[in-house]
């Protein structure tokens, strides 16, 4: 490989728990490092995208600052992948779809016994919540797709050394999980 | 019959060019699976009639799609099934059914031992591909033994089957039409409670997925010693006599 392969990553609505299974390919980070360069990254703390080969995005789109985030990496990254469930499904985030968002809202942060009654937070930095929680490939188009709550962290090693490689990545059974 | 199966000559037809036998008035799939072939499928169970609603068990037949749960087997047949034509439907189909109900693995007690989830791994589905419907369908927990969470509901009428042809008790119904179509418990109040189901019914056994559940069961069983996390659904210590229908809960 003539350079090392740019990758930028994001949690968008998750846990950051897709992440922490990333870092539990463990001594395999210093043979993946040798192949690429991260860009944005909680890794590296760079707050904006660069053009990067590989965009790799956990969690789902729960507000309007998780969309924003999404198209820019679209617009940066060659090749999108969604990692983890929240990414592929909504996942957790998306339990709150059967509930309507005022409702969700005003019990929380008004009416449930136990806690405080601060109001529904308006400050403007933050960003307004989506109605409904989506799937990133609801907002932009996704090249490939790695299912678990989390990934485990063979999956994600297998994952992106086939990609790495040029090859369609394949999991097999034990590695393929959606929980 | 007087004569001894070895004098007889048994029909047989052809699965994937391998001759599989069979006793007159077996379907496809029944063949096969006695045979130690698996072919995918969720609202077909050896115990009851065929239903042929999920069509996961899909085949050409000398080149026509059909149901392998539905179609008799005939001598000569030409059957193909692990084809990347059929198993590319079979996928989609998969797929439709994960996002027409709210299928969050993650918190489902049947997880492992789920039949949908484990064709999803069979076949390799990644992604959704769909948009997600997210239907409102609030759970029923009002049974003091069993929970229903229709959100996991495939509509593949078993519960239904087993509920009127065993136990004889009638308390599962599909109603509605199209995207509608729901699953509903013949009570006047709609609750589970209210009807004579009880947790040692048939209907409760034969769930493929995880709508019928027995409470206080939970995670019983480690992730990686599940049903499905030791070996894939289509091995034939999983598939042949359909032993993945055998457990209720997790």
């Amino acid at each position: 490989m003539d350079r090392k392969l740019k990758v930028a990553t994001t949690s968008l609505a998750g846990c950051f728990g897709c992440h922490m299974s990333f870092l539990d390919i463990d001594e395999r980070l210093l043979d993946l490092i040798q192949l690429i360069e991260f860009d944005r990254s909680p890794l590296t703390d760079i707050k904006h995208c660069g053009p990067c080969d590989l965009g790799i995005i956990e969690g789902g789109v729960c507000n309007a600052e998780n969309v924003h985030v999404l198209r820019e990496f679209r617009r940066n990254c060659k090749i999108l992948i969604a990692l983890g469930a929240c990414a592929i499904n909504g996942g957790l985030p998306a339990q709150r779809n059967q509930l309507d968002l005022r409702d969700i809202l005003e019990e929380v942060y008004q009416t449930e016994p136990g806690l405080t009654h601060g109001g529904i937070p308006n400050d403007p930095e933050l960003p307004l919540p989506l109605n409904k929680v989506h799937p990133i490939h609801e907002v932009v188009k996704i090249d490939y797709f790695l299912p678990g709550c989390p990934p485990p962290a063979d999956a994600i090693w297998k994952f992106l050394t086939d990609l790495l490689a040029g090859r369609t990545p394949h999991l097999g059974h034990g590695l393929l999980h959606y929980d | 019959m007087s004569a001894t199966p070895d004098t007889v000559t048994t029909p047989t037809f052809q699965l994937d060019g391998e001759e599989i036998p069979f006793q007159p008035g077996q379907t496809i799939i029944q063949a096969a699976l006695a045979a130690g072939k698996y072919i995918p499928h969720l609202c077909f169970h050896p115990e009851f009639k065929p239903h042929g609603s999920c069509k996961l068990c899909l085949v050409k037949i000398s080149g026509r799609p059909a149901a392998s749960c539905t179609t008799v087997a005939q001598a000569g047949l030409s059957v193909e099934s692990e084809i990347p034509e059929v198993q590319d439907k079979r996928r989609t189909l998969v797929q439709m059914l994960l996002v027409e109900g709210n299928h969050f693995c993650p918190s489902c007690e049947k997880s492992g031992n789920c039949m949908l989830q484990a064709l999803g791994y069979e076949l390799g589905v990644m992604s959704p591909h769909f948009p997600q419907i997210f239907p409102v369908r609030p759970v029923d927990a009002s049974h003091k033994e069993i929970l229903l969470d229709f959100n996991r509901c495939i509509l593949c009428e078993l519960c239904v089957r087993a509920s009127n042809e065993v136990d004889q008790k009638n308390v599962f119904a599909l109603a509605g039409r199209g995207i509608s179509k729901h699953l509903i418990v013949n009570s006047e109040s709609g609750r589970l409670a209210d009807t004579n189901f009880s947790a040692t019914d048939k209907a409760a056994q034969v769930c493929p997925v995880g709508v019928i559940l027995p409470k206080r069961v939970g995670f019983a069983i480690p992730i990686g010693k599940r049903k499905f996390d030791l070996k894939p659904i289509s091995d034939p210590g999983a598939s042949a006599g359909c032993a993945e229908h055998a457990e209720g809960g997790a």
